[in-house]
């Protein structure tokens, strides 16, 4: 199955009803300094930034906290139901976030595996299924099997989050047929999460056609954040607009560019 | 001592003054209750709530906020 997409012009990214300006979301953890962080996210033209849910120390309750920095009228804030291991956890982590009073957007997360940090399934769908009932918009983050995208699709996620590989990894994206596979097979927005490394990754991640992608260890551990965030916000446009040009076939034999008429004798 | 009761908040107990709400907390900790969501024995207490919300001994507080994350 080719990756051709060749429908020309192109929409908004619509998750949950709502059009977002940017298809692609950055988190907001691992940054050096939450001034490098600010200016890494505008430098990506990203309107959808991850935050975590977390205890307030109560040591520091006169630092700033993040929202001092990212303005909410200026962001779409997704809070994760980061490092929650059980689907009570999750839900738990989720109604607390929903309470802060922004939107009943949650990117869903139930790990199964600390080393890995892969999902486990059978808690993301458990805890997707009760959210959903809830009223929550979910953005399931899984892993790259088409049958668990399938479930959490039925289960009224308003998008998919396959992995490119694992969180932090910066391997990029290791398995294009699986997500090639699920972004064929789904009615829901398919938004890639996780791993991705450098440009190249974001920019083959689009071209197979997904409707967003969503990256933090690729910028706040580059070198330079900035730079790699406007490298990125230009990767993420060619990989899309390469992607809805309708890329040629590919053959295993060279057909030649120039004529093979009118040679010299 | 008299007149006060322990509550753990976030994990670590605490001695507070008997019949105190979930506010008078919030605002001994120096936090504003707009950019903290607060959870009282597993049950999140909403913002107007909490001036009404009474502590008793052994309960247990939750008070998270946003941080950065992935």
């Amino acid at each position: 199955m080719s990756t051709r997409g060749g429908t020309g012009a192109d929409g908004p990214l619509v998750v949950g009803g709502r059009a977002f300006t940017s298809r692609l979301m950055v988190g907001t953890g691992k940054y050096a300094d939450n001034p490098t962080m600010v200016r890494a996210i505008e430098a990506s033209g990203a309107e959808v930034v991850t935050v975590a849910v977390r205890r307030v120390d109560l040591d520091r309750t006169k630092d700033e906290g993040i929202l001092y920095h990212l303005d909410p009228k200026q962001f779409f804030l997704l809070a994760n139901t980061a490092g929650c291991y059980t689907a009570d956890d999750a839900i738990r982590y989720a109604r607390l976030a929903r309470e802060a009073g922004f939107n009943e957007y949650i990117k869903l997360e139930v790990i199964g595996d600390e080393e890995t940090l892969l999902p486990d399934v059978v808690g993301l769908v458990d805890a997707a299924t009760t959210l959903v009932r809830e009223g929550f918009k979910v953005m399931a983050y899984t892993n790259e099997d088409l049958i668990t995208a399938l479930r959490l699709e039925d289960a009224g996620c308003a998008a998919v989050m396959p992995l490119a590989s694992p969180i932090g990894s910066g391997l990029g994206m290791v398995n294009p047929y699986t997500i090639r596979t699920i972004k064929r097979r789904l009615q829901v927005p398919v938004i890639v999460d996780a791993g991705v490394g450098t440009a190249s990754d974001a920019c083959i991640t689009m071209e197979q056609g997904v409707d967003g992608i969503l990256m933090n260890t690729a910028l706040a551990a580059a070198d330079d954040p900035v730079a790699m965030a406007t490298a990125m916000r230009m990767a993420v446009d060619a990989g899309r607009l390469a992607y809805l040009a309708g890329r040629m076939p590919r053959r295993e034999i060279a057909i030649p560019s120039s004529p093979t008429t009118g040679m010299l004798g | 001592m008299t007149g006060t009761i322990t509550v753990t908040v976030n994990g670590q107990d605490r001695h507070v003054p008997t019949n105190s709400t979930l506010l008078e907390l919030l605002d001994t900790l120096e936090l504003d209750p707009r950019g903290v969501v607060v959870e009282h024995n597993r049950g999140i207490v909403r913002r107007p709530e909490l001036d009404s919300a009474t502590l008793a001994d052994g309960d247990s507080v939750e008070i998270v906020h946003f941080v950065g994350g992935g």
